[in-house]
């Protein structure tokens, strides 16, 4: 399930060749121990759930709950992951997230009705990764500041857009898509876009020369530049593809509030990049998995789920997060000196 | 009784590194007040050797005496103690910091554990800075505003800054202009005249009979000759020295025709780069090896990245099959079929993390996609393909790449500009990291390669490859073509003569 893992092996640990094994055992066999203990942790949250809250916590609605506040999250991380993955960092995704969700519910963008709000969110999140991309590709600015600089601006512009209000949406077909009269076979739409995405930027990743460039920038940019790949031109389609998945986001989160405001998407940026990191993503660039990142924002989502059904306080959240990134990490770290 | 024991004696020093024996048994005596040369070629051990004197590395065997007395230098502040100090070739200042703090850095001059003496610890440095010659430099500039030369003062100045009694100094003339060199002599003497030892490396056979009272010769981990006078040895028996080797090397037969015929594959014409090499002209016919000789520094490295386009050019042309390539553009190099496989290969060349499949398909994606889409078996199919043409071991491309031995990685590598279909090759040190045993494989698929149509361009410090390998052979000093022959005309004490002495001594 990896982009960099071996060929399928049997249980001799014999290479088979590409086409031999039936697929699931592919699957099973390339489900790294990486992946494996991800799912095992997301289990156990699941375990720990249905204990401590057995009525409320497996009840459908509250599943569907999760799920639908991962998506907007989890689209970010899929862009995030992206970025990562080519040694980079894109800091404005939350702020970006949240001007594309007030610049979508103006007035007078709402006059063009719910394609007006589609086309405007989507279209400041790629100008705004345009921007990342330009300065950080072209201008030799180091990305850690290019978007630190964008985080302030995007969030400075949607606060004066806004007037620090919140900009109801009154589209009735875009308010539909957040009701369970939406949901196709119990999964809400917005889910069912996340789940679109994160198959997208699986194929992208693992499948296409876009995915191996990336790789390849993050692995050794000098060397993918000998090697005649267009390093620069690479980074700029990232932070084009992280500001993509950001004005997705934003029109996700304007059909789950059924508003626009200049505080969405605070600290998104640290969710996405602690879940892409939990997934088994360098920071360093290089190597990353879309399964990965997808597994970490689910753990956050049920984690914080968890903890508000049992009453916990968003403090003891935010502590426990930073224990779980911790205690991932050093995982992590030694099952990497090992192999 | 007994005469005085020397300030330093080194003895039966090994020191071995995965895969290769560095040191093999070094013996050094060095006298207080003594100029001592270090001789040797590229990997003879010369700055394993200092990196042991000076604490950084621990020999596996062998004696360090100090004054008489054994020590254990366990890390570099321990020979610092003793009043050892070294001078390395990559200067390792940090240029955010001023010369004072520089000159002081880690030794600051404190009151009660804060670094408040900034006064005293500039008066020092300005006293140093003027011992040196260099009243000029001012000790609160930053590091970073000042030429190479004055940064190697300053770093002089900091081993000055201790109580010492023995410098080394790893090739310190190499950045410096002639009449710097003249000052750096008189630094040298006036230390030597305070009682002070100097171990002194350098390339330069010239500035060793000016300054050197001994020099100790070595060669593949051995010291070959220690103590010899410096003045008085002849220039043949050093060389001689520096290059009879163990080391068998099998190279492949030649063809029995020179590749004089048709056009030139590559064609270089006026290529230069400001401070690095001037105004080169070669050609390169398919079927040819050429091989450019020269020391580290000659610019042998640059000249084929600037080739390849990975560095802009000041002046020249790159021509390919007639056609002149954009300069500077690493794509439009790869486009018209140039292919590179770079000195530093981890960090040039290969993605350590991945398998040798896409090491060797990522220059060649657009052939096994469509749309952006990769036909992974194609791709795995073109990959086992190539890698089997070099025999590259294990034979299964599916494995990641670092796992592969230096000889093996250098085929992926080699393999990557094969798939590609590449018609020009630049070879940069092709057997760096290489065992004995994989170099003879290498150099028979160059040299197939080469019978195959490719035109090859050859850069290694190792004489006898570039002897043995290329058929033409350039030889560099200081960024400069010196001299053109076929590699038959040539013999490796030849070409040292050349790289070292700059002027034909026939």
């Amino acid at each position: 399930m990896t982009q960099h893992a071996s060929p399928p092996r049997d249980s001799t640990g014999k290479v088979q060749s590409a086409d031999g094994a039936p697929a699931w055992r592919g699957l099973m066999a390339r489900a790294d121990v990486r992946t494996l203990s991800l799912l095992g942790v997301l289990a156990a949250l699941i375990v720990i759930g249905g204990i401590t809250k057995p009525d409320e916590f497996l009840d459908t609605r509250n599943l569907q709950l999760v799920l639908t506040q991962a998506s907007v999250i989890g689209v970010v991380t899929v862009g995030m992951t992206f970025v990562i993955i080519s040694g980079g960092i894109d800091l404005s995704v939350g702020a970006i997230v949240a001007l594309a969700s007030v610049w979508a519910t103006t007035v007078a963008t709402q006059e063009y009705g719910f394609a007006g709000i589609l086309f405007t969110a989507v279209i400041v999140g790629v100008g705004c990764g345009l921007v990342n991309g330009v300065l950080i590709a072209y201008g030799g600015m180091v990305p850690f500041i290019a978007t630190l600089a964008m985080l302030a601006s995007a969030r400075g512009l949607a606060l004066q857009i806004t007037d620090g209000k919140t900009q109801i949406v009154t589209i009735p077909s875009v308010l539909d898509l957040g009701e369970r009269d939406a949901y196709v076979l119990g999964i809400p739409p917005l889910v069912m876009v996340f789940a679109v995405v994160t198959i997208i930027g699986w194929l992208v990743l693992n499948r296409t020369t876009f995915g191996r460039r990336s790789v390849a920038v993050g692995g050794n940019a000098e060397a993918a530049r000998l090697a005649g790949i267009d390093v620069r031109r690479q980074r700029l389609y990232l932070y084009l593809l992280s500001g993509l998945c950001c004005g997705i986001a934003a029109f996700l989160l304007i059909i789950l509030s059924g508003s626009g405001q200049n505080t969405n998407g605070n600290l998104y940026e640290l969710d996405a990049i602690a879940a892409a990191i939990i997934g088994g993503t360098l920071l360093t660039g290089g190597r990353g998995t879309i399964v990965g990142s997808v597994l970490g924002v689910l753990i956050f989502t049920t984690i914080t789920n968890i903890f508000a059904l049992n009453n916990l306080q968003s403090d003891v959240q935010q502590i426990a997060k930073g224990a779980i990134i911790v205690a991932a990490v050093l995982v992590q770290r030694r099952t990497a000196s090992t192999t | 009784m007994a005469p005085e024991p020397p300030l330093l004696g080194m003895n039966g020093i090994t020191k071995s590194f995965p895969g290769v024996r560095a040191l093999d048994g070094v013996d050094l005596d060095v006298q207080a007040g003594e100029v001592h040369c270090l001789l040797g070629q590229n990997g003879a051990g010369k700055s394993t050797l200092i990196k042991v004197l000076a604490g950084a590395h621990q020999p596996d065997t062998g004696t360090i005496r100090w004054r008489g007395e054994e020590v254990t230098l366990r890390s570099p502040i321990a020979a610092m103690r003793l009043g050892i100090a070294t001078i390395y070739q990559e200067l390792d200042l940090v240029e955010h910091l001023s010369v004072a703090e520089n000159v002081h850095l880690g030794h600051e001059p404190t009151t009660a554990g804060f670094v408040v003496r900034g006064k005293a610890a500039r008066v020092s440095t300005a006293q140093l800075l003027k011992r040196l010659g260099h009243p000029e430099i001012e000790p609160g500039r930053l590091v970073g505003e000042l030429s190479a030369a004055q940064q190697q003062i300053v770093s002089m100045a900091r081993a000055l800054s201790h109580d010492v009694r023995l410098i080394v100094m790893d090739e310190p003339s190499a950045a410096l202009d002639p009449d710097e060199v003249d000052n750096l002599f008189r630094i040298v003497g006036d230390l030597t005249a305070a009682g002070v030892a100097v171990v002194y490396i350098s390339h330069r056979l010239e500035e060793i009979r000016r300054i050197g009272d001994r020099v100790t010769v070595l060669k593949d981990g051995r010291a070959v000759a220690g103590g010899l006078p410096a003045k008085s040895t002849p220039t043949r028996d050093v060389v001689a020295m520096m290059t009879g080797r163990n080391v068998e090397y099998v190279f492949p037969e030649r063809p029995t025709q020179d590749a004089t015929g048709g056009e030139p594959l590559l064609e270089v014409r006026g290529l230069a780069r400001d401070g690095e090499f001037e105004s080169l002209d070669l050609t390169v016919r398919p079927g040819e090896i050429v091989g450019l000789a020269g020391l580290v520094g000659s610019g042998r490295s640059e000249i084929l990245e600037t080739i390849y386009g990975a560095r802009k050019p000041s002046a020249g042309q790159v021509l390919v099959a007639g056609r002149a390539l954009k300069p500077g553009s690493v794509r439009a190099a790869v486009r018209a079929g140039l292919g590179l496989a770079p000195e530093e290969r981890k960090a040039q060349a290969l993605l350590m993390l991945e398998s040798v499949t896409r090491n060797v398909s990522v220059s060649s994606m657009s052939r096994f996609s469509h749309g952006g889409w990769i036909d992974r078996a194609a791709e795995l199919g073109a990959a086992r393909a190539a890698t089997r043409e070099l025999s590259l071991r294990p034979d299964n491309p599916s494995v990641p790449v670092r796992t592969l031995s230096g000889g093996n990685q250098q085929k992926a590598v080699l393999a990557r500009w094969l798939l590609r279909g590449c018609r020009v090759l630049l070879l940069d040190e092709p057997t760096r990291g290489v065992d004995v045993g994989a170099r003879a494989e290498l150099y028979a698929v160059v040299r197939r390669l080469a019978d195959e149509g490719l035109a090859v361009l050859l850069v290694s410090s190792e004489v006898p490859e570039v002897l043995g390998l290329a058929d033409r052979v350039l030889v560099l000093r200081e960024g400069r073509v010196v001299h053109t022959a076929p590699a038959r005309e040539l013999d490796e004490h030849r070409v040292l003569d050349l790289v070292m002495e700059g002027s034909p001594a026939s």
